[in-house]
C-alpha cells in the first residue's frame, strides 16, 4: 500500500502558508520579501506551534517556532502571547501611554500586530481576557519604569521572554474562578515549550532562542554555492557552555545529578523552556498548587511527580540567548525550525536545498553549445531531463513544504524517494512519533536589492 | 558567436563590387574604435531617414526612385546590422490582412529582380512555403487565407498531407489534416536585400552615413525642422523613424514626444550543420503554427525558430540593459520549440547544432506594423514594429511610406497600419510589455472572429462599468475603452475563453438575439461612451465656415439639428464619418467613431485655420453616452423628463439639452446609430449613474434591458449602415456607398473633395457598396462569414466583404462589401452601374466554400414597417462600429 503522489502532496501541503510582503508600485522597500511556513505533525495533536506577525507601531517583522512538550498547552499560549510581549517591550513611552489611555477610556486600541496566520493556527478565545490583563499589567509597569532610553531590541526580547514566563507561572499560582480557565492556566504552566524567534527590521536581524529549536541563515557564496550560518545555540546537553551554565547555577553537590543521560535532571531534553514549573517551583509550591487544583490535575501522575534530586530550584529558565546579525546581500534566507527538522537534516543540506529551491531554474547553469558537437536529439534529451528536474521543484509552491519533503523522504543519496515518503506519511498515529518528531519550519526570504541599498547608504 | 554569424548570413562581397559607398572607411572589423568619417554630414536635406535596416533602406530606395534627390540615411552602427541581419529571411504572402498581403506580394516581386538591378547577391530563392494544419480549425483559417491569395492572383492551394510529403520528404504527416501551399513564397538573405536596396538608393543619390547616431529630432510649431546627431545637425523637412526596436525611444528622445507603441521580445532560432545529404536550397519553407515553429533550409541544413507561449520581453527600461550582440542563447526556453521541430521532422535527431540565435524582434499592441505620420509633428514619419515579418513587408511598406511622403497619401488604404490608430494611452511601457507578451504567442494562435486582447484592459472605462459588469456584461476593448459585447443572463453558462474560439455559430447567439428583440419590441440601453466627442466653437462664424469646408453635408442648419456627414479628403474619400449637432449658432458638437480620437483630431488640427477665436476641444471624457433603442424609448424618456418626446415635439435628428430625472443639462439626440427609433443621451459623467438608474427604474414597466455592441452591430448591418474603419475608408467616397444625399454639392460653398465627387457624379463610380443576403447558408452548420471574404459575380471575382452579421429579423446572414467591375480581358476597372449590380448572380466565398447571395443596393423596407416616424435620413444614415 502506497499513497499516491497527490495524496502525499495533500498531506504535506495541509498546513502550508505563504506570505509575500506587499509591493508598492513594484518597489518592495522591506528587507523581507516574504516567508513560507509549514508543519508536519507526528504527535496527535501536534505539539509544535508557529507565529508570524508584522509590528504595526514599530518597524519590523516577528517570526517564531515553538516546540511544546508534555502537551501543547504551553506552546499554544506562547505562540499567542509572546509577540505581544515583544511588541510592547519595543514600544516607545508615548505609544504605551496612548494605548493605556485608550483602554482606560474605552476607546479603540491602536493595533499592535498584524498576524499572518494559517487557518489552522488558532487563538484561544476563552483566555484572551486573562492574557490581556496580564499584558496590560506589564505595559503599566513599563510606563511607570519609563527610563527615557530608546528601546534596545536585545533587551526587549530578553525582557519579553522572561516576563511572559513569569506571567505564566503567576497565573497558575493565582488560579482563575472560571474552572475551564483555571485548568487551562495550570496545563500551560505544567507543560513546556521552547521558542526560537526572529525579529527583522531593515538589515538588523535578532534571533532570540530558548531551547533546542534552531535558526539558520542561508548564504550564497560568490561561486553560487550555498552555506549555512547558525544564528542560535541549542540549549541542550550537546552544548558544553549550556551544561557549564546549569552547573554554575547549582551547588557542586548536585553536579552529577544535574545532567543525566543528556537530560536535565535525567528528564528534560531542552535546558531552557517556557512553562515546566515542575523544574522551576519549589516542592511546596508544586504540592500546594496541585492539591488545591482541579481533580484532573490531582489525578495526573505526571504533575504530581517531583523530579529526582530536586534540591535548589529553579533548574530551568525561559531567558533567551539573543544573537544580532547585520544582513548582507549574500544572506538570502533564514530558516527557523523545530528540532524535528534538525534531527533528520544537516544544516548544510538545508541551506543547499532551500537555496536551490528559491533560486529555482534561474540557477541551473545555462547550456551553451559553444564548439561542442551536439545533435538536436541529444539536446532535446538534455532539455527534457532538465525540465523534469525543475518540475519536481515546482511541485512545491512553498519552500517549507519542499524542505519537509526532503526531511521525510530523503534517501541515502539525498534525493526524495517517493516510496519512503509515502511510508513515513502513512504511519499510524501511535507509530509516527517513533520515526519522526513534529516538524515546523519557517523560511524567510530576504530582499537582497533592498539590503544592498541599506548597505550603500551607510 | 554572434559575430561569426554576421559572416555567415551577410555576404560581404557587396563592398568590393560597389566601392562607391559614401561611408566610413571602416574595414568592417569588429573593433569598436571610432574611425574618422571621411564625408561630413550635409547641413540640410529634404528627408532624413534614421535606421539602416530593411525598412530604412527600403524607404530610401523608393523615395529616390520617386525622384526625391535630397535624402540622407543615418545608421547608428552599420547597415543591416540589427534585427535585419539576424532575421530568418522568409518572404511569405500568407498574411491574414489584405494590405499586409499586398505588401508582402510586392516585396517578393521587388526582391526577385533586385539582384539584376543592383548586382548585389540577395540569395533570392523561390522555394514556396507550406503551412501545416494539425486541426480542422487551423485548416479553416488557412483556407480563408488561400481564398484571399487566389483572388489576388497569387498561386496557392490547399493540399493533403500526402502531397505535403511529396513536396518535403522529411515531414512527419501523421498528425496533419491538410496544408496550404504557396509556391511563390521565397527565401532571401535579408541583410543582403537591405544592402542591395541601399546600393540602388545610393546610386540614385541617397547619402548614406553609417556610425551616425540620431540623438533627437527638433520640432517647431508642430513641424519637423531638423535632426541632431552625434556628428552635427541636419536641417530637414521630413524625418523617417525606421529605428526598429529603438523607434519607441527615439520617438521619446525629443522635447515633444512622438509615441510609437512597440516593444521588443527575444526571438530564438536554431541553425544546424548540413545534413549528410545536404538539403536542397529549393526545398519549401515549413510553417507549423500548431507546433509554433517555422523551418527553412539553410546552407544544406535547417534554420528553425518559433513563437513560444512564454515570450521574453526585453529593453522595457530602454536599451541600456544589454547590447543586442550580447544576448544569450537560452536552450531551456527553446526546449518546447525544439520538441515541436523533432516531432515534425524526426529524421533530424542526429543533425548537429551549429548555433541558437537570439534575435530580438519588435511587436505592437495589435500585431500590425506601424507606419505613417505622427499626429503631433508634421513631417515626422514612422515605419517600424514589424512583428517579425519585416522582410516580408519591407518592400511594400517602404513603397507605401515613400508614396505617403511624396504624394500625401499611399496608394492603398493603410488605416489598419496607421500610427494614428494609437493614442498616447498605448504608449505606457507597462502596457506594452504586458501586451506584447500576449501578442507574440498570438502569432501562432488561431485567428478567430471577434478575438479580444486580454492584457492591457480596463484602462478607459465608463462610470457605469461596475454596474454593467455586475449585471453580466462581457467586455471588448476599442482604443483602450471597455465596451459591452452582450450581457450574460444569470444562470446561463457560456464557454470559457479558450473554448469559445470558433469559426462557426458562437455560444452567445441566442443571448444577442434576445437583446436585438428587445431593441425591436421594447427598449434597450447601450453604453456608448467610447465614441469620440469634439466641440468646435468660435466667436464669429469661423466654426461654421471651417466645418462647411471640411464636411460634405450642409451644416448651416437651424440650431438643434443633427447632420450626418463625411469629412472627405481631396479625392472624396472618407477621412471621418460623423454626426454633428449644432448647439448654437457658433458651436458644434461632433460625434465620431471611437478610433477616430487621434486621427480626426489631427485631421481637424491640420485643416482648421490658425485662429485663436476658433476653439477645438476634445470632450470625449466629459460625457457618458447612453443609447436608448426601441419603440418604447420615447415613453421612458418623456416620463423621466416631463417633456413630450413624440415625433411632433422631438423629430428625428434633433438635439436638445433637457433634464432627465434630477439631472439637468443632458444632451439628448434623436439618433440611435441603428435605424431603430430612440435617443442617445450625452450625460455629464457625474450624472451618469443617476441617469442610468432612473432610466432602468422607469424603463422596467416598458421591459427595458441592457444590450451590447453585438446587438447594435446586427441591427446596423441588417439596415445596410456602413461603418468607418470597417466599411468606409479614405479610398471610399459617399458616391460609392449610396450616400449622395449626405453630399451637398450645391451648398454654394467649396468643400474638400467636392471636385472629385463632381467627377464621380458625372462619370460614375468604380466600386459600389452592396448588401448581400446569404441564401443557402445554414447558420447552425456552416462557417460564419466574418469580413474579407471574396465576392464572386457570375463566377468572377468582383471584390471583398467588409463586414457581416447575422440578422435576427431576416433570419439570414448579411454581408456588406464592395463590388468592382473588372474588364474580363484586361482586368481594367470599369464603371459600376446599378444594372451591373442588379444583373449578377452572386456568391460569397467563406474559407473556400461558396454560398449564394442576393445583392441589394438599398435596405429592406419591410424591416422598417414598425417604425413610428418617417425619417429617411436616419434610415440610410451613417453607422459605425
Amino acid at each position: 500500500f502506497y499513497l499516491t503522489p497527490s495524496q502525499v502532496n495533500s498531506i504535506l501541503k495541509a498546513n502550508e502558508y505563504s506570505f509575500k510582503v506587499p509591493e508598492f508600485d513594484g518597489k518592495n522597500v522591506s528587507s523581507v520579501l516574504g516567508f513560507d511556513s509549514n508543519q508536519l505533525p507526528a504527535n496527535a495533536p501536534i505539539e509544535d506551534r508557529r507565529s508570524a506577525a508584522t509590528c504595526l507601531q514599530t518597524r519590523g517583522m516577528l517570526l517564531g517556532v515553538f516546540d511544546g512538550h508534555a502537551g501543547c498547552a504551553c506552546a499554544q499560549a506562547v505562540s499567542e502571547r509572546l509577540f505581544y510581549y515583544i511588541a510592547v517591550s519595543l514600544l516607545p513611552h508615548e505609544t504605551l501611554l496612548e494605548i493605556e489611555n485608550a483602554v482606560e477610556s474605552g476607546r479603540a486600541l491602536l493595533p499592535i500586530l498584524q498576524w499572518h496566520k494559517h487557518p489552522n493556527d488558532y487563538f484561544s478565545k476563552e483566555a484572551s481576557k486573562l492574557y490581556f490583563n496580564s499584558l496590560r499589567t506589564y505595559w503599566q509597569e513599563l510606563i511607570d519604569l519609563n527610563s527615557g532610553e530608546t528601546t534596545d531590541v536585545r533587551e526587549a526580547l530578553i525582557n519579553a521572554f522572561k516576563r511572559l514566563d513569569n506571567d505564566i507561572s503567576l497565573e497558575a499560582q493565582v488560579g482563575d474562578p472560571n474552572s475551564f480557565l483555571n485548568y487551562l492556566v495550570l496545563r500551560v504552566a505544567f507543560s513546556g515549550a521552547t521558542a526560537c524567534v526572529a525579529h527583522v527590521d531593515g538589515i538588523d536581524l535578532h534571533v532570540a532562542n530558548t531551547g533546542d529549536s534552531r535558526a539558520m541563515l542561508g548564504v550564497q557564496e560568490e561561486d553560487g554555492s550555498w552555506s549555512a550560518v547558525n544564528l542560535s545555540y541549542d540549549h541542550n546537553a550537546q552544548n558544553e557552555r549550556e551544561v557549564e551554565r546549569v552547573k554554575m547555577e547549582h551547588p557542586k553537590s548536585e553536579e552529577k545529578s544535574l545532567v543525566k543521560q543528556d537530560r536535565l535532571l535525567g528528564l528534560l531534553m531542552p535546558f531552557r523552556a517556557f512553562g515546566d514549573v515542575k523544574f522551576k517551583w519549589s516542592i511546596e509550591l508544586q504540592k500546594r498548587v496541585v492539591e488545591s487544583g482541579p481533580d484532573q490535575l490531582n489525578d495526573n501522575e505526571y504533575t504530581k511527580f517531583i523530579p529526582p534530586n530536586y534540591y535548589t530550584p529553579p533548574y530551568l529558565t525561559a531567558e533567551p540567548e539573543v544573537i544580532h546579525h547585520r544582513l548582507r546581500p549574500q544572506d538570502k534566507f533564514l530558516v527557523l525550525a523545530t528540532d524535528g527538522l534538525w534531527e533528520t537534516m544537516h544544516r548544510q543540506d538545508v541551506a543547499r536545498i532551500v537555496g536551490e529551491y528559491l533560486t529555482g531554474v534561474h540557477h541551473q547553469q545555462p547550456i551553451a553549445v559553444g564548439g561542442y558537437k551536439v545533435t538536436l536529439g541529444q539536446m532535446h534529451g538534455l532539455l527534457t531531463e532538465r525540465r523534469a528536474r525543475i518540475s519536481s521543484v515546482f511541485e512545491d509552491q512553498n519552500a517549507a513544504t519542499h524542505l519537509i519533503r526532503h526531511a521525510v523522504g530523503n534517501n541515502e543519496f539525498g534525493t526524495v524517494d517517493h516510496e519512503r515518503l509515502s511510508k513515513m506519511l502513512s504511519l499510524p498515529e501511535e507509530l509516527a512519533r517513533m520515526y519522526r518528531d513534529d516538524i515546523t519550519i519557517i523560511v524567510v526570504q530576504f530582499n537582497s536589492r533592498v539590503i544592498g541599498a541599506y548597505q550603500n547608504e551607510e | 558567436a554572434a559575430r561569426m554569424f554576421l559572416r555567415l548570413l551577410s555576404d560581404i562581397q557587396w563592398r568590393a563590387a560597389h566601392p562607391r559607398w559614401r561611408m566610413t572607411g571602416s574595414q568592417r572589423s569588429t573593433s569598436t574604435t571610432a574611425e574618422p568619417h571621411p564625408v561630413s554630414l550635409p547641413a540640410q536635406a529634404q528627408v532624413v531617414i534614421c535606421g539602416g535596416g530593411i525598412m530604412g533602406t527600403s524607404v530610401a530606395y523608393h523615395l529616390s526612385k520617386m525622384g526625391l534627390k535630397d535624402i540622407v540615411l543615418l545608421e547608428q552602427g552599420r547597415l543591416a546590422a540589427g534585427t535585419t541581419r539576424f532575421c530568418a529571411g522568409i518572404v511569405s504572402a500568407a498574411r491574414p490582412l489584405s494590405v499586409e498581403l499586398k505588401m508582402a506580394h510586392y516585396s517578393n516581386k521587388l526582391y526577385q529582380q533586385l539582384e539584376q538591378e543592383t548586382g548585389v547577391q540577395t540569395g533570392y530563392m523561390k522555394t514556396g512555403s507550406i503551412s501545416l494544419a494539425q486541426t480542422q480549425d487551423r485548416l479553416i483559417s488557412l483556407k480563408r487565407i488561400a481564398s484571399s491569395l487566389n483572388v489576388m492572383g497569387i498561386p496557392c492551394e490547399i493540399i493533403s498531407p500526402k502531397e505535403v510529403l511529396k513536396l518535403h520528404p522529411l515531414i512527419n504527416i501523421h498528425d496533419l489534416v491538410g496544408a496550404m501551399y504557396v509556391p511563390e513564397d521565397a527565401l532571401v538573405s535579408s541583410a543582403n536585400v537591405s544592402l542591395a536596396l541601399a546600393t540602388a538608393a545610393s546610386r540614385n543619390g541617397v547619402q548614406i552615413h553609417e556610425r551616425t547616431c540620431v540623438s533627437h529630432v527638433t520640432i517647431q510649431k508642430g513641424r519637423v525642422t531638423g535632426v541632431e546627431t552625434d556628428r552635427g545637425r541636419i536641417q530637414c523637412d521630413y524625418f523617417v523613424n525606421c529605428a526598429g526596436q529603438w523607434a519607441y525611444e527615439l520617438g521619446h528622445s525629443g522635447e515633444e514626444p512622438v509615441h510609437i507603441p512597440l516593444h521588443a521580445c527575444e526571438h530564438f532560432y536554431l541553425l544546424t550543420h548540413p545534413l549528410k545529404d545536404p538539403l536542397s536550397s529549393s526545398l519549401p519553407t515549413i510553417v507549423d503554427p500548431d507546433g509554433r515553429i517555422y523551418i527553412r533550409n539553410w546552407q544544406g541544413g535547417i534554420l528553425s525558430g518559433g513563437f513560444e507561449k512564454n515570450p521574453k520581453p526585453l529593453f522595457t527600461e530602454g536599451r541600456n540593459q544589454l547590447e543586442i550582440q550580447n544576448l544569450q542563447e537560452d536552450w531551456d526556453h527553446f526546449g518546447p520549440l525544439l520538441g515541436a521541430l523533432l516531432r515534425r521532422m524526426p529524421g533530424l535527431e542526429a543533425l548537429q547544432i551549429m548555433q541558437l540565435v537570439n534575435c530580438p524582434e519588435s511587436f505592437t499592441p495589435d500585431m500590425r506594423c506601424i507606419m505613417g505620420e505622427s499626429p503631433t509633428a508634421r513631417g515626422y514619419f514612422v515605419l517600424a514594429g514589424m512583428n517579425s515579418a519585416g522582410i516580408s513587408y519591407g518592400g511594400g511598406a517602404g513603397k507605401y511610406l515613400a508614396e505617403w511622403i511624396v504624394n500625401g497619401y499611399p496608394s492603398e488604404n493603410v488605416w489598419p497600419l496607421d500610427l494614428k490608430r494609437f493614442g498616447t494611452l498605448q504608449s505606457s511601457r507597462t502596457f506594452l510589455r504586458h501586451r506584447v507578451m500576449e501578442v507574440m504567442p498570438l502569432m501562432c494562435d488561431l485567428k478567430v472572429p471577434r478575438w479580444d486582447f486580454q492584457t492591457g484592459r480596463q484602462l478607459r472605462t465608463s462610470p457605469l462599468y461596475d454596474r454593467l459588469d455586475a449585471q453580466g456584461a462581457r467586455w471588448m476593448e476599442k482604443h483602450g475603452f471597455e465596451r459591452v459585447k452582450y450581457f450574460v443572463p444569470p444562470g446561463s453558462d457560456l464557454l470559457d475563453l479558450d473554448h469559445s474560439k470558433t469559426f462557426y455559430k458562437p455560444d452567445w447567439f441566442d443571448i444577442v438575439g434576445s437583446e436585438v428583440k428587445c431593441c425591436k419590441e421594447a427598449v434597450s440601453v447601450i453604453d456608448m461612451s467610447s465614441f469620440t466627442k469634439f466641440e468646435i466653437s468660435s466667436t464669429g462664424d469661423q466654426a461654421l465656415e471651417s466645418l462647411q469646408y471640411l464636411c460634405s453635408n450642409d451644416l448651416d442648419v437651424p440650431v438643434g439639428h443633427v447632420v450626418h456627414t463625411g469629412m472627405l479628403n481631396e479625392k472624396g474619400g472618407y477621412e471621418n464619418d460623423c454626426s454633428i449637432a449644432r448647439l448654437s449658432k457658433r458651436s458644434f458638437f461632433m460625434i465620431s467613431p471611437t478610433d477616430q480620437q487621434v486621427h480626426c483630431w489631427t485631421w481637424l488640427k491640420n485643416h482648421l485655420p490658425d485662429d485663436s477665436n476658433l476653439v477645438l476641444e476634445d470632450v470625449t471624457w466629459k460625457y457618458t453616452a447612453l443609447n436608448l433603442i426601441g419603440p418604447r424609448a420615447v415613453d421612458v424618456l418623456s416620463e423621466l423628463s416631463y417633456a413630450p418626446m413624440t415625433a411632433e415635439h422631438f423629430p428625428s435628428l434633433f438635439c436638445k439639452e433637457m433634464s432627465v430625472g434630477y439631472a439637468n443639462g443632458i444632451r439628448v439626440m434623436s439618433i440611435t446609430h441603428t435605424g431603430e427609433p430612440g435617443f442617445v443621451l450625452y450625460i455629464p459623467i457625474e450624472y451618469a449613474l443617476h441617469v442610468y438608474n432612473e432610466v432602468m427604474n422607469m424603463g422596467q414597466k416598458y421591459g427595458i434591458r441592457n444590450a451590447g455592441y453585438y446587438a447594435l452591430r446586427s441591427l446596423r448591418i441588417e439596415k445596410f449602415f456602413a461603418f468607418w474603419g470597417q466599411d468606409l475608408d479614405a479610398f471610399t467616397t459617399p458616391m460609392e456607398c449610396g450616400r449622395e444625399f449626405q453630399v451637398k454639392l450645391d451648398k454654394g460653398l467649396e468643400f474638400l473633395g467636392q471636385e472629385a465627387l463632381w467627377e464621380q457624379k458625372q462619370n460614375g463610380v468604380y466600386k459600389r457598396f452592396t448588401m448581400f443576403i446569404l441564401e443557402d447558408h445554414d447558420t447552425d452548420m456552416d462557417l460564419w462569414p466574418w469580413w474579407g471574404e471574396p465576392i464572386f459575380r457570375n463566377g468572377r471575382y468582383v471584390g471583398k466583404t467588409t463586414s457581416s452579421a447575422y440578422s435576427y429579423t431576416l433570419e439570414r446572414h448579411v454581408c456588406l462589401g464592395f463590388v468592382h467591375h473588372f474588364d474580363e480581358k484586361t482586368g481594367e476597372e470599369l464603371v459600376v452601374t446599378t444594372d451591373f449590380i442588379n444583373q449578377g448572380e452572386y456568391e460569397i466565398d467563406i474559407a473556400g466554400q461558396r454560398f449564394q447571395a442576393k445583392a441589394k443596393l438599398y435596405p429592406f423596407s419591410s424591416l422598417f414597417t414598425q417604425r413610428r416616424r418617417k425619417d429617411e435620413v436616419e434610415l440610410s444614415g451613417y453607422q459605425r462600429e
